[in-house]
């Protein structure tokens, strides 16, 4: 069946074509999605695609900016349309954390907001003999009474679930549900989505684990940038397992194989080690991960977000306590140190989220650039003078606007924020190892460009660059070696010539997803 | 942009009047005025609601409030007083906004001034008689900095290494440093029969200023002198930019290095000996013993003073005084409404001061 085929189809749960800007940031442009009655449909994408964003306008707990919006076949207000009216029109949705509130029991979650009334006391008896039985009946047990803290993560997901088919679930929404499952949880939701589909249960699968997709999903379209780029639909005939092409549903999330612009020459083999994790492990998270960065070289950490990179950025930085292995930067160990001691050692750290934990967001563009710094600062009393100096350097430099040092960087733009970040950081003395996380997450093309000028300038002035990244173009526009995290492990590597290969996008992108074995 | 997020399902609509109506009169925000916006907001509603309480109390607010100024203004006596209650709440509001520029909210700061008070009396006492002023003033003022030190380092100890909450834990402190103080009082300082004990050496006391007979003392040097370093190390040094950064951004300050919990530790003893010098006012300035009861109270509405002065060092100050004259305007009309509504006052201005701060937020980001 053709995209066209089923926009024309008149059995339409779910017809949507959305946009939506949060900020300078346009997440969707007429992004399309129909889901037919009945089947289980599956939205896939990378992180920032607009996966989440899509799903929430449908189930009102966002609002979109524009376009149009049907359920069930009726069309909605889309700038009116909020989480009453579609939970009045019987849309679910379980959002990829969970929604309880903890202390509340199963039930008293269920009703949260409708709750059924007696007078003027809420009467939770028949809701929650509704909701034993309907979870009897799709072979779903729980208990109602249950507080939902103290449940396992999957089951108070399963709870969620039950309540949404209670309220009718037309369509039933699923934000990422396997994020937080352990796989045993994974395979019964898996279970329990095909049991709920073969009931007539519409769904939707917010997801990028192709596996899951290949599971489960009769139809599965596919967004990026916040545009759709297809929709496949499953071959029935095909044995399970067999009836959607992955890989093709892996290229079109991750894009055409343009063959990406060579980075700057590789640093020879023989250059030093600056940054070596030997067996470092956290938790769960981090398992057992081996890597080296060179002097001069540029390594890229790919994978979708969540699958370790957080950790190995927190070990590395030392904000974390590893259980496991040794971390040395400049061929010194640091594994324990403090997080001074690293940047003792050379280390600059561009932490993942910069408005928690790269700014200090009330104070102005000059403390960000002089924060933790006390070679700017001097040790006790503040050396204005070069404060200053120094912002109006970086300001220069990095093209910082509004260019003036005493703006609360609150007021800037993300792209600048991130700015203030990097110049921060690249400019302490003695650079040995620079861990860039997400370093342009959010931020707008100009700024991306003189974020990779820097970091480039960085390796080539003899620091090892560690970028993290959940956007492959940008490491494959930036690095030397890219290695691949799934599931708290290193699972690939590509280096050198191989990443310049037509076919490399879609090589790294399966290892990403795990569709194939490195 | 029209659509919003409405959590809860509510429809978006217009924003009520009290964020409209200073919009349309454009007032700029930034930093410091936000500050002073919310001080002076908080200021005029505790007048409002201290002029409903008269009101309830059958007097007319505008007579009451013309009666305390006037009274106090044009009696030296009430001045006087006024600059000694100013004196110890500058030193306690100042304590209790140190811990609070850190993030910290320090709420046993009557605590900590009850052990200064106890520990400058004991070892202005012990003292020999004959002890120079330029040995006994010093030694006794770092007596009561390190008593309130100590107990402050108990709360910033506990916070750090273990996650208790500071405000769990302070007010818990104060009540045990009362039973403390009482106990040893009892014990060893209580001169028979009552609840005085003995005078410290004279070297160790300081001057009253002689306005109008007052207890205002040469004490006030002490809370100028720690004003003046707090606003330094606030404004000018790299300890007050870290602790500020731990305040506000404690993820960006733990990531750029700092040491949460050392810099919680600092700032709690730092701020427990504001609390104890406040303990010269009291003891070395104006009762010259120790004495049950003394200094009550001027811990608490310390977290009032640091609340008005919005954490500044020059706010406090003017909170400590407006808070101080009226404590003598309460005493200049208390033949007029009753003590304890003036009493009341200092209750009512946490509350309004800590409503008015997301009501300027929100008149910002509007």
């Amino acid at each position: 069946m053709t995209g066209a085929a089923i926009e024309a189809a008149g059995d339409a749960m779910v017809t949507a074509e959305l946009d939506k800007r949060y900020g300078a940031n346009q997440v969707l442009t007429g992004a399309r999605l129909t889901v037919r009655r009945g089947t289980v449909h599956a939205l896939v994408g990378e992180n920032g695609a607009g996966k989440s964003t899509l799903v929430k306008i449908v189930a009102g707990v966002v609002h979109g900016d524009g376009g149009t919006l049907a359920i069930a076949g009726k069309r909605v207000e889309v700038a009116t349309w909020d989480r009453r009216a579609a939970r009045a029109a019987g849309v679910g949705i379980v959002q990829q954390h969970g929604a309880s509130a903890g202390t509340l029991s199963v039930v008293e979650n269920a009703v949260l907001g409708v709750e059924p009334l007696r007078g003027p006391l809420i009467e939770l008896g028949p809701a929650a003999e509704a909701l034993r039985a309907l979870g009897q009946r799709i072979g779903l047990p729980g208990e109602p009474w249950a507080a939902a803290e103290r449940l396992p993560v999957g089951v108070a997901q399963r709870a969620e679930i039950i309540a949404a088919l209670h309220h009718g679930a037309k369509p039933l929404i699923l934000d990422e549900p396997t994020a937080v499952l352990t796989p045993i949880e994974v395979d019964g939701l898996l279970e329990t989505l095909r049991k709920l589909a073969a009931g007539g249960t519409t769904i939707v699968l917010v997801t990028h684990k192709l596996d899951e997709v290949r599971a489960v999903a009769d139809e599965v379209t596919v967004l990026r940038a916040g545009k759709t780029v297809t929709t496949f639909a499953a071959n029935r005939e095909a044995a399970p397992g067999d009836r959607l092409d992955v890989a093709a549903i892996a290229r079109a999330m991750v894009g055409t194989d343009l063959p990406p612009p060579p980075p700057a020459a590789a640093p020879a083999a023989d250059a030093r080690i600056v940054l070596e994790l030997a067996g470092v492990l956290v938790g769960g998270e981090l398992q057992a991960t081996d890597l080296r960065v060179r002097a001069g070289e540029i390594v890229g950490v790919a994978g979708v977000d969540g699958n370790g990179q957080r950790e190995l950025a927190l070990a590395i930085a030392g904000l974390v306590r590893v259980s496991g292995g040794a971390i040395r930067i400049a061929d010194r160990p640091a594994t324990q140190a403090t997080p001074a001691a690293r940047f003792a050692l050379g280390l600059a750290h561009i932490p993942e989220d910069r408005q928690h934990g790269g700014l200090w967001l009330d104070a102005t563009v000059a403390d960000n650039l002089a924060l933790g710094r006390s070679d700017i600062t001097g040790r006790f009393r503040i050396d204005r003078a070069r404060v200053q100096a120094h912002a109006g350097a970086q300001i220069t430099e990095l093209d910082i606007r509004p260019g003036d040092p005493a703006a609360r960087v609150r007021s800037l733009s993300g792209g600048n924020q991130q700015k203030v970040v990097i110049g921060r950081e690249l400019s302490r003395r003695g650079l040995s190892c620079v861990l860039a996380a997400q370093p342009t997450r959010g931020v707008d093309l100009g700024a991306v460009v003189r974020i990779h000028d820097r970091l480039r300038g960085a390796a080539a002035a003899g620091a090892g660059v560690l970028v993290i990244s959940a956007d492959l173009d940008e490491l494959l526009a930036l690095c030397h070696r890219i290695v691949v995290m799934l599931r708290g492990r290193i699972v690939g590597e590509r280096e050198g010539a191989a990443l310049r290969e037509a076919g490399a996008r879609s090589a790294l992108g399966a290892l990403m997803t795990g569709v194939e074995a490195a | 942009m029209t659509a919003r997020p409405a959590p809860g399902g509510a429809a978006p609509g217009p924003d009520p009047l009290w964020v409209r109506l200073p919009q349309a009169f454009r007032i700029p925000f930034s930093g410091m005025r936000r500050e002073i916006a919310t001080a002076v907001i908080g200021l005029l509603a505790s007048i409002a609601i201290g002029s409903v309480l008269m009101l309830i109390a059958g007097k007319a607010p505008g007579q009451v409030w013309w009666a305390m100024l006037s009274g106090t203004v044009s009696d030296p006596s009430l001045l006087g007083q006024a600059l000694y209650k100013a004196t110890g709440l500058a030193l306690t509001g100042l304590a209790v906004a140190l811990a609070l520029d850190a993030g910290l909210f320090n709420i046993g700061a009557e605590g900590q001034l009850t052990a200064g008070v106890v520990v400058c009396a004991l070892v202005g006492t012990a003292l020999p008689a004959a002890t120079p002023a330029a040995i006994a003033v010093p030694v006794c003022l770092i007596a009561a900095a390190a008593a309130g030190a100590l107990i402050g380092s108990v709360i910033g100890v506990m916070k750090a290494a273990r996650g208790a909450h500071e405000v769990i834990t302070s007010f818990m402190l104060n009540a045990i440093v009362s039973g403390l103080a009482l106990f040893l009082g009892n014990r060893v300082m209580f001169r028979n029969g009552t609840t005085t004990g003995a005078p410290i050496a004279p070297g160790a006391e300081l001057p009253h200023l002689g306005i109008g007979g007052s207890s205002a003392n040469a004490s006030i040097l002490v809370a100028v002198l720690a004003v003046a370093v707090v606003w330094w190390l606030r404004a000018r040094s790299t300890w007050g930019r870290t602790w500020r950064a731990v305040g506000q951004s404690p993820d960006a300050a733990r990531t750029t290095g700092t040491s949460i919990g050392k810099v919680q530790v600092l700032v709690m003893i730092g701020s427990g000996a504001l609390a104890g010098l406040a303990a010269a006012n009291f003891v070395m300035g104006n009762k010259h013993a120790f004495e049950e009861g003394l200094g009550r109270g001027t811990g608490f509405t310390g977290v009032a003073v640091a609340l008005l002065g919005r954490m500044h060092p020059v706010g406090v100050v003017i909170a400590a005084l407006l808070l101080g004259f009226l404590s003598s305007g309460g005493v200049a009309v208390s033949d007029v409404v009753p003590k304890e509504l003036v009493e009341m006052l200092p209750g009512v201005v946490v509350l309004a001061v800590a409503a008015a701060v997301p009501l300027v937020r929100r008149m910002e980001a509007a």
